[in-house]
């Protein structure tokens, strides 16, 4: 019973302390958000003449975030070798 | 365990389905550059589609057509693929995932070399995400004993 007294409380202090922090986020669909200021005007304007990949989505996931997406892919392929070295059992003869 | 249920129904069905489902994972893939799509989409259906035949045939009928092993190797060669193009444009002289210089050795200009570099990784993600897909699948349905956990489901199944 204590046990489930202190998580409900710890859970409502975790979510209260999150909550404070939204209050600074910038207000929703804000044109004057940083993100639409210097971020989102740049791959919007530039990615054809830069990358000449039509479709900006791709070009954002392959060509200005190519790395991310590199390791992106190594992170899958390390869980998949985590849940094989966890799970797998050797083979019986 | 996934043991043998057999239902025609279902059976004929995955029969049409898992191609269509093939197929239309590679499509997502190949239209990863000119609409939403791509390698890590295109992958999960691949893997989907395995998922579907397990479910509905049995572990050793999906294993016929991919073997472990082969899933293995697939799980790393992947992201072989991906650094490997990225790999061969620092060695073409540019940066790395610097396509654009794929174009001395494919017979295209930069602006296509760019669009196969791209296609070229996003195979590669694709190829690990399935393999990965499948991998973790077979390791949870099959408690990790792939081999083993079936031949014991075999005799159990000859004595009843």
């Amino acid at each position: 019973m204590i046990k489930k007294i202190v998580s409900i409380l710890i859970a409502i202090l975790a979510t209260s302390a999150l909550l404070v922090g939204v209050k600074d986020f910038p207000n929703w669909a804000d044109p004057n958000q940083p993100a639409s200021v210097h971020v989102s005007p740049r791959y919007i304007e530039k990615t054809v003449e830069e990358t000449a990949v039509p479709n900006i989505v791709t070009a954002v996931l392959a060509d200005y975030r190519g790395y991310d997406t590199m390791f992106e892919t190594a992170v899958i392929f390390t869980a998949g070798v985590a849940v094989m070295m966890l799970l797998r059992r050797p083979y019986k003869k | 365990m996934i043991s043998r249920w057999e239902d025609i129904i279902i059976e004929t069905l995955s029969r049409f389905l898992i191609p269509f489902m093939q197929t239309y994972s590679l499509y997502v893939l190949a239209h990863g550059h000119g609409s939403p799509g791509g390698g890590f989409q295109g992958g999960c259906i691949f893997a989907a589609s395995f998922v579907l035949m397990v479910i509905a045939y049995d572990i050793f009928e999906a294993k016929k057509r991919f073997s472990e092993k082969i899933n293995g190797v697939f799980c790393a060669l992947g992201v072989f693929i991906y650094a490997g193009i990225g790999w061969l444009c620092l060695l073409l002289g540019g940066n790395f995932l610097d396509y654009g210089k794929l174009s001395k050795i494919l017979p295209t200009d930069p602006i296509m070399a760019r669009y196969y570099g791209m296609a070229g990784i996003e195979t590669g993600v694709q190829i690990t995400v399935m393999a990965i897909m499948v991998s973790i699948f077979l390791d949870l349905v099959t408690a990790g004993r792939h081999e083993e956990a079936m031949e014991e489901e075999d005799v159990g199944s000859d004595s009843k």
